[in-house]
């Protein structure tokens, strides 16, 4: 059998869900330094999802994709320790200020180029901005089917893909032939651990920019071993029109940005004694919020 | 002046709550911009659907009706909203942050290169001023959402790319009748020229949907938890407090990440947003997301551990301490107090 050609698109996220106080600096702006930087956890879903059809079809390869800066390859080692095959880390000065659609541009432009895909699979949104665009923004780009919100790639059969979509009022099964976008939701299985020996295979598979800061001793293991790079591509490595990329591709500008700036209204504080619960109940049975 | 179109959800043949409050606030913006209100309702067995949208103030109706339409597929309808809006060119374009809405608007953006905000919070006309390239923008949407977990509020706009397109959630925006007798005028779409044989490659297998069985948008009073809960068994408090109070349970999108309750009872920007006259918060921090779908509430109280906790801004009543304890009291006092 020979298997399938999965590309999962990640993201690498700052951690939004564990803002803590330092998370803003004085000045509004958001401290990202303080914000640890994590795999999307969708797109783990989705890594998840990949790695099923791969045991369920040997000769199945995963390439992971991100688009971000040097160190978003941390996620792409990430996805090999879990069972990926390999990876491309698309990266450049061009992209930085991109929205959505100048996203999904670039992506395009790369799976293009990479050409040989069977099923791209991504989580539905990253935790960053919540929008969930960039995975049917990609399927219009490619001008191939998507679908979203999926819960389970059920099964795989006669060029067909048979997939259970978890909606906010139900659920739907629909077939859709390949090649196609999937995008997972969190209610699908969480990813599989690390595999000790792919940690040992791959813990020193890095980019070339990173080859170049790394300690000459283990240079010579990129010659031997071909799985330990890690694709690093440019815009000189896709086809691109520049005025798509970045800032100027992007339609959505961001024309003002606020803090959140709390002030308290001036909240009637109260302990948990008996006194002041019977208290608590009484004044708003009498305003009749309650009773 | 080019118009405000509303792309209309429609379940089970009905329009759905989000375009009805959708319909309401596109006629507010069309009509401080001075243009028509038109919109898109793309399904099977339309016949009659006028009646229900007319009255929200809409000038225009364009309906797609074929038996292959319903229910929703992201293809078809993709490429009916596409070559609609390249003919009619609308400046604004509004859909739900539905699971269509946002299956479909990403598409429908990409195609049309325009940009899209997902999940606003609020929208808004107002002017912009490109001081690098010396531009001046008036009558921009003003696409307003909270960002980065919450501790920022974004104001975004689309200065060159048409239409300005936005998603909303459900329950944010107000729904109001605008006039029961308004008359609009239909277009019937010629279905063929709008779609192709292509579009129709996704077959559905099953589908199971479901009316939302809890209904926190309409409750007047609601018990609110978050992860400062700390259980599911804990949880139960909150529904016996509701049940005495004659309210609902509602909960922030940690405690329904956690496992806690379903996320039907999600409230926030991700979830409902509801207004009720009396919202108790339970164990819940209070990150801007949360705030966005209960601060319109008419009474807040504010029960946490925390006192430094950010719900406790917009609270009438804080009371620092733990839910296991604060509950049973309040369930007691109540029952004491009502006999």
């Amino acid at each position: 059998m020979k298997g399938y050609k999965i590309i999962v698109l990640a993201k690498q996220v700052p951690d939004t869900r564990n803002v803590g106080k330092d998370a803003m600096k004085a000045d509004g702006t958001v401290n990202r330094a303080a914000l640890p930087a994590i795999f999307n956890p969708e797109d783990l879903n989705a890594l998840e999802q990949a790695l099923r059809i791969k045991d369920q079809f040997p000769g199945t390869t995963i390439t992971v994709l991100t688009m971000g800066p040097g160190r978003a390859a941390e996620i792409i080692r990430e996805g090999l320790f879990r069972g990926a095959d390999d990876g491309i880390l698309l990266t450049d000065r061009a992209f930085a200020g991109s929205d959505t659609l100048a996203t999904s541009y670039a992506i395009g432009q790369t799976l293009k180029k990479y050409g040989d895909f069977d099923i791209i699979i991504a989580g539905r949104q990253a935790i960053d901005g919540d929008t969930a665009q960039v995975g049917p923004q990609v399927a219009e780009k490619l001008g191939i089917p998507q679908i979203t919100y999926a819960e389970e790639i059920q099964a795989i059969e006669k060029g067909k893909v048979t997939v259970k979509r978890r909606l906010e009022r139900g659920v739907e099964v629909v077939k859709c032939p390949m090649p196609l976008v999937v995008t997972v939701n969190s209610s699908a299985p969480d990813c599989r651990a690390r595999n000790a020996k792919l940690i040992m295979k791959y813990k020193h598979a890095k980019t070339i920019s990173e080859m170049q800061e790394a300690n000459e001793d283990y240079l010579h293991l990129y010659n031997d071993r071909p799985y330990l790079t890690i694709k690093e591509w440019t815009v000189q490595n896709i086809e691109v029109d520049m005025n798509e990329l970045g800032l100027t591709g992007s339609p959505t500008k961001v024309k003002k940005v606020e803090n959140v700036v709390l002030q308290s209204k001036g909240a009637k504080v109260i302990t948990s004694s008996d006194e002041d619960m019977d208290q608590l109940m009484r004044e708003l049975i009498e305003n009749h919020t309650i009773g | 002046m080019n118009s405000v179109f509303v792309y209309i959800e429609i379940e089970d043949g009905q329009v759905a709550e989000v375009s009805m409050e959708l319909l309401t606030k596109g006629r507010a913006l069309a009509t401080e911009l001075k243009c028509k209100l038109e919109a898109i309702a793309i399904g099977y067995k339309l016949d009659g659907i006028e009646k229900d949208i007319f009255p929200y103030g809409v000038d225009v109706l364009h309906i797609a009706d074929d038996k292959r339409l319903a229910p929703y597929t992201t293809l078809p309808h993709t490429s009916i909203v596409v070559k609609l809006f390249q003919e009619e060119k609308p400046q604004i374009a509004l859909m739900g942050a539905s699971s269509v809405g946002r299956d479909l608007g990403p598409r429908v953006s990409s195609a049309l290169h325009s940009g899209l905000t997902a999940d606003c919070t609020s929208l808004v006309i107002g002017d912009h001023e490109d001081k690098k390239q010396n531009k001046e923008y008036t009558d921009l949407l003003y696409q307003i959402r909270p960002a980065f977990g919450g501790n920022i509020i974004a104001t975004i706009i689309n200065p060159d790319c048409r239409p300005q397109m936005a998603t909303v959630r459900e329950g944010v925006m107000k729904k109001e009748i605008l006039d029961p007798k308004y008359k609009g005028t239909t277009n019937k779409l010629d279905v063929s020229k709008y779609t192709s044989d292509v579009d129709f490659v996704v077959e559905m297998i099953e589908r199971h949907m479901e009316k939302s069985k809890v209904n926190i948008k309409g409750a007047g009073i609601i018990v609110a938890g978050g992860y400062g809960v700390g259980s599911k068994e804990n949880f139960n408090l909150l529904f016996e407090l509701a049940e005495v109070l004659g309210g609902e349970v509602g909960a922030s999108r940690a405690a329904v990440d956690s496992g806690y309750v379903e996320h039907g009872r999600q409230i926030g920007q991700t979830g409902t947003t509801v207004r009720p006259k009396l919202y108790i918060a339970c164990g819940i921090s209070g990150q801007i997301q949360h705030r966005a779908g209960m601060e319109e509430s008419a009474q807040i109280i504010a029960i946490n551990t925390d006192p430094e906790a950010p719900i406790n801004s917009i609270a009438d009543y804080v009371i620092t301490g733990d839910v296991a304890e604060i509950l049973p009291k309040m369930i007691k006092f109540y029952k004491a107090n009502t006999k």
